[in-house]
């Protein structure tokens, strides 16, 4: 099957996992088990199985699924609408981030049916049945689906997304081209949901040295801006084995990124500057 | 770093392998990681076979004789399948290396290529190799 863009919804696939053990390589405290399950709201008739991964920190219990069933017919069209219809009909005690609800804030970011998204703007119809929710992937766990991001924020600080300049500040802005204005589109969209560094195998495994595809394309976006005096700096910060290098153009990122950019062009292109420097 | 705090050290890890949809993208990759690793071993086959030839003909007979059993035409297969299989991935990234193809359409395309292209490949090599050993 040929996916033409990132909000495509896969619906041919071989497995629907991994062939491994359900808690393969996990330690102790991430092992998930079986939890609770809430009957079907009475009278609902059009009703949607849902998986949620809970964790509640002071119970002392592991992570486990919560099964719900959710009335359709009382419920909005998204699968953020269905987690705070469960949080307001069903059990108060389900926690998750959102704000703008229109995936522009990031907030949302989750792992529905093995692929991360945002929850505001994946359809309740396209997801399966049941429909399984677990938090960003590979994230420490705060409660239920909310991951803590202090690492991958912290990766981001360490590519200093700013402008960095050392020529006198004008008396106007820094003027660009239509062109050198165009050379950041694709990249300044960017809403730092951390859907694609979730998702990336590569930082699964090295994520406390490789930067991940969200801060790369970052990265790349203050590479690319004409305004930005940094290069050289911002290319010594980034040759190393493992900051930069350890993207293996899995591309997982392009294919995951809820706002359709392009982590893994980003990247290359990142790669191809710093081989081009040295020429 | 708060992040290595005791108490969020204890925190759990949310599944990452263990949940997440195998794609054609992250496919391909652990199928060039596995064809790698398997065309490593057949390079020492490969060794095999020469140093065998080198040593003599009773030598060379045996290993001729395990190549041609039926195990022996299955590994060789296979490993005519990993070989194409990584030859070709490994010019898809050649390609990517020049940030050519990176549209997802194209990835997908290219990747589909490399599998239709190591499944014809493999099957020429062998119809050839019959058509020629007679």
């Amino acid at each position: 099957m040929i996916i033409k863009s990132s909000s495509q919804v896969s619906r041919n696939h071989l497995f629907k996992r991994f062939p491994i053990p359900a808690n393969f390589g996990m330690t102790k405290e991430s092992k998930i088990g079986r939890g609770k399950s809430w009957p079907a709201p009475a009278g609902a008739t059009r009703t949607k199985t849902f998986e949620i991964y809970r964790y509640e920190p002071d119970s002392g219990r592991g992570p486990h699924m919560d099964t719900f069933e959710v009335d359709l017919d009382d419920c909005g069209p998204m699968v953020l609408d269905a987690l705070i219809w469960i949080k307001n009909k069903i059990d108060s005690t389900l926690t998750f981030r959102r704000s703008c609800r229109e995936g522009v804030c990031g907030s949302c970011a989750m792992n529905m049916d093995g692929t991360n998204w945002l929850a505001c703007t994946r359809f309740i119809s396209d997801m399966e049945s049941p429909a399984r929710i677990y938090p960003l992937a590979n994230m420490k766990i705060i409660k239920d689906l909310v991951p803590d991001q202090t690492h991958v924020f912290a990766q981001y600080a360490a590519i200093e997304p700013w402008l960095q300049s050392r020529t006198p500040t004008p008396e106007r802005e820094r003027l660009q081209s239509v062109e050198e204005r165009g050379q950041i589109d694709g990249y300044y969209e960017c809403i730092l949901c951390f859907c694609c560094t979730s998702g990336c195998p590569s930082h699964w495994w090295n994520g406390n040295r490789f930067l991940g595809p969200a801060v790369l394309l970052q990265a790349w976006r203050w590479l690319t801006d004409s305004r930005d005096e940094a290069k050289e700096e911002r290319l010594d910060k980034l040759e190393d084995p493992f900051r930069l290098y350890r993207c293996h153009t899995i591309l997982n990122c392009t294919r995951t990124c809820p706002k359709g950019l392009n982590p893994g062009k980003a990247i290359a292109q990142i790669k191809k500057m710093m081989i081009e420097r040295q020429s | 770093m708060a992040f290595n705090s005791p108490a969020e050290r204890q925190r759990p890890l949310s599944p990452n392998m263990q949940i997440y949809r195998p794609q054609l993208t992250s496919a391909l990759s652990i199928v060039n990681r596995l064809t790698g690793i398997l065309l490593s071993i057949a390079a020492i086959g490969l060794v095999i076979w020469l140093v065998a030839g080198a040593a003599g003909p009773q030598a060379y007979a045996i290993v001729k004789a395990a190549i041609a059993s039926w195990t022996g035409q299955v590994i060789l297969f296979a490993f005519t399948f990993a070989f194409f299989l990584h030859l070709f991935g490994g010019i898809r990234h050649l390609v990517w290396d020049t940030v050519h193809g990176f549209e997802l359409r194209t990835i997908y395309m290219s990747g589909w290529t490399v599998v239709a292209a190591s499944v014809v490949m493999t099957v020429v090599a062998w119809v050839a190799s019959f058509c020629l050993g007679r």
